[in-house]
């Protein structure tokens, strides 16, 4: 697990919204955080080197850009490496999850339109020989304010 | 609850050219918008422009740091999945949506006799008992409305990267 100094930890508690779209947003943050620019940049390039912020920048709703689609799978355990290694060749696919129970296989599939998707799971059930089970959302209830840390 | 009113979804060119260009995070410089302006052919000012609209009609939840909840600790990750009471789903989901601890809530269909489940709710916590003293506090809040829960936990994750808009061949399984 990484450890962060307090700096960091303001930083990613105070700013999962509300960045700023001005000319110089990273100016904006440094005033707040009482340092400067550069070391606003340097902090957000470490911890995006360090795996711990994945980007700086738009959280996109789903299915606005994209259609995308939860897709579980029911993999006997000995294919299952197989069958995910199948999975994860997709570009497209997002995250994969291996998960205990009888759905074994977890993956997201997001793709520019529903036709592409449907294309990309019919490989992957010709690909496998497994079917895949569709579980798209129907409605989003989560208000993504951040994490607080 | 806001983020329910019905919202226009439509986004045209210029808004699907930008948030391409940004999908993986804005640049660390100075001046994003403005590389991202010189990466579209479009002006800075037409930019930051779209990305307001688009953040005013909740097409972008939020701009800023987006963290790596695995990284920071929260490796139990159990997503709760819930056989709800159609008729309470929406009110439930206003209230499980805003819990602290839940990172995505969502309504999905059932896909029977396999899947009864019709509402997950994403949790995040340090430890699998963390994880099951929260899906406790969903269960107190949902009450009858659910006929049964379980939770799933990820013994492995096996790819994780965010949305690609465009085929990207190089992608491998060891992100």
């Amino acid at each position: 697990m990484q450890t962060l100094n307090e700096m960091e930890k303001k930083l990613i508690n105070g700013w999962q919204k509300g960045f700023p779209l001005t000319k110089r947003p990273y100016a904006k943050m440094a005033a707040d955080l009482q340092i400067s620019e550069a070391q606003v940049i340097e902090l957000l390039a470490s911890l995006k080197e360090r795996g711990i912020l994945s980007r700086v920048g738009a959280v996109v709703r789903p299915n606005t850009v994209a259609a995308s689609s939860l897709v579980a799978m029911n993999i006997e355990p000995d294919e299952l490496d197989y069958v995910a290694g199948i999975v994860c060749a997709e570009p497209q696919v997002n995250h994969n999850y291996e998960r205990e129970g009888e759905l074994n296989l977890w993956f997201v599939v997001a793709a520019p339109s529903l036709e592409e998707l449907h294309v990309i799971l019919a490989r992957i059930e010709k690909r496998s020989g497994y079917k895949t089970i569709k579980l798209p959302l129907t409605k989003a209830y989560h208000i993504d304010l951040g994490f607080q840390i | 609850m806001t983020q329910m009113k019905k919202r226009s979804n439509r986004i045209d060119a210029t808004d699907r050219l930008i948030i391409t260009a940004t999908q993986h995070g804005l640049p660390l410089l100075a001046r994003p918008y403005d590389e991202i302006a010189r990466q579209t052919g479009l002006s800075a000012q037409l930019v930051k422009q779209r990305m307001s609209a688009m953040l005013e009609n909740g097409i972008i939840r939020r701009m800023g740091a987006v963290p790596n909840h695995y990284r920071l600790g929260y490796r139990a990750n159990g997503m709760s999945v819930w056989d709800m009471e159609e008729a309470r789903i929406d009110d439930i989901g206003g209230l499980v949506g805003g819990l602290y601890f839940v990172s995505h809530c969502y309504q999905r269909p059932r896909c029977l006799p396999l899947w009864p489940y019709n509402f997950f709710a994403m949790v995040h916590a340090r430890s699998k008992r963390e994880v099951e003293a929260k899906v406790a506090r969903i269960a107190h809040l949902v009450g009858e409305a659910s006929r049964s829960h379980t939770i799933l936990y990820s013994s492995k994750i096996l790819k994780k990267t965010g949305i690609r808009l465009k085929e990207r061949r190089e992608e491998t399984c060891s992100d």
